[in-house]
């Protein structure tokens, strides 16, 4: 006998990442998804942006890890709260789940951010899937990592709203053919900007930090 | 990679899903649509569904994945087609103002019980 069924296996998260949006919007915050494969410079990118984005836009930040806190510890630094989630509590997870957004929240006084800033866990497929209660999602890809990337990971150049092309200053020591990696995003996401930029030296940064801003903007009152 | 995950869903909802008065009946089989740019491997969530399953009502039930292509509609010419890879360009008309109409479903359609 079929018992009919339809239902998201997802549901759970969905559910929950809906829950998040409402709060998230209560509290009149903006929360950027930032996803990369591990080594990416996803860290640094976020050191160089919080520190170009103080102090017009106020800033939180949870960082996920599946160990350790040195994320966490280099952020801290730039003076924003910071929280990290180490996901080895939640079986080793490849990704951050809308119920560890939700509980992580709970630590950070959100009535002081503009800006709420998901340091995802280094991986280029799971957290593509899960829905955190986000506003936008930004994805991190250096030049070290093959052109071919985009390709390999359809999804997560799908869902982003924003690509950052991020260690260009290691270009002229590199092979790396920069137009087929550009036409690959653009296939997958012929509308998505892309930035170029190298976190280390600060160069390209702006017109992403301008983005963001401009993205905040447009939700908080 | 999160396939253990998913399968634990699965189980969830397919348990949920057993009528009162069939509690006791064995699920024979689980249909699931994957979309083809869902980031899941399904040789793997059959991999977990079973070892999750054993000693429970699902045991050595079938998880059956019907895979969904990935369809996608141009928004400028109405154009509708099935990609073979990822390129998200209007063969039409080569707008770039594409949504994806299928391709990244991950749903339960239905579970099959025994019937006495």
């Amino acid at each position: 006998m079929e018992i009919k069924v339809v239902r998201k296996v997802l549901d759970v998260n969905d559910t929950m990442a809906a829950r998040n949006r409402e709060f998230f919007r209560s509290k009149n915050v903006f929360v950027l998804n930032m996803m990369s494969s591990p080594g990416s410079g996803k860290t640094t990118t976020l050191e160089k942006t919080l520190a170009l984005l103080a102090p017009d836009v106020r800033c939180a930040v949870i960082v996920g890890d599946v160990c350790t806190t040195n994320d966490a510890d280099r952020l801290a630094r730039s003076g924003v709260p910071v929280v990290q989630v180490n996901t080895d509590a939640f079986g080793g997870d490849c990704h951050l789940a809308a119920h560890v957004i939700e509980k992580a929240a709970m630590d950070l006084d959100l009535d002081q951010a503009d800006l709420l800033i998901v340091e995802n866990v280094g991986n280029l497929v799971c957290p593509a899937e899960f829905d955190i209660g986000e506003d936008a999602r930004a994805v991190v890809l250096s030049v070290t990592e093959g052109e071919d990337k985009p390709l390999k990971y359809p999804l997560m150049f799908r869902v982003c709203d924003a690509a950052l092309l991020n260690k260009t200053d290691l270009l002229p020591h590199l092979d790396y053919d920069k137009a087929a990696a550009l036409e690959n995003i653009r296939q997958i996401h012929p509308e998505m900007p892309i930035f170029e930029m190298s976190a280390r030296t600060g160069e390209g940064l702006a017109p992403w930090v301008e983005w963001l801003k401009d993205q905040v903007k447009r939700k908080i009152r | 990679m999160h396939e253990m995950g998913l399968a634990l869903q699965i189980v969830e909802i397919a348990k949920a899903s057993i009528p009162a008065q069939l509690a006791d009946a064995r699920v024979q089989r689980v249909n699931l649509k994957v979309g083809k740019m869902a980031a899941v491997v399904p040789e793997s969530l059959r991999f977990c569904f079973e070892v999750i399953t054993r000693s429970t009502a699902l045991e050595g039930a079938e998880l059956f994945i019907e895979e969904v292509p990935v369809v996608a509609r141009c928004r400028a010419c109405d154009h509708e087609w099935t990609l073979n890879g990822p390129v998200f360009r209007c063969p039409a008309c080569d707008g770039v103002n594409v949504e994806m109409i299928s391709g990244r479903e991950l749903d339960i359609v239905s579970i099959e019980v025994e019937k006495d």
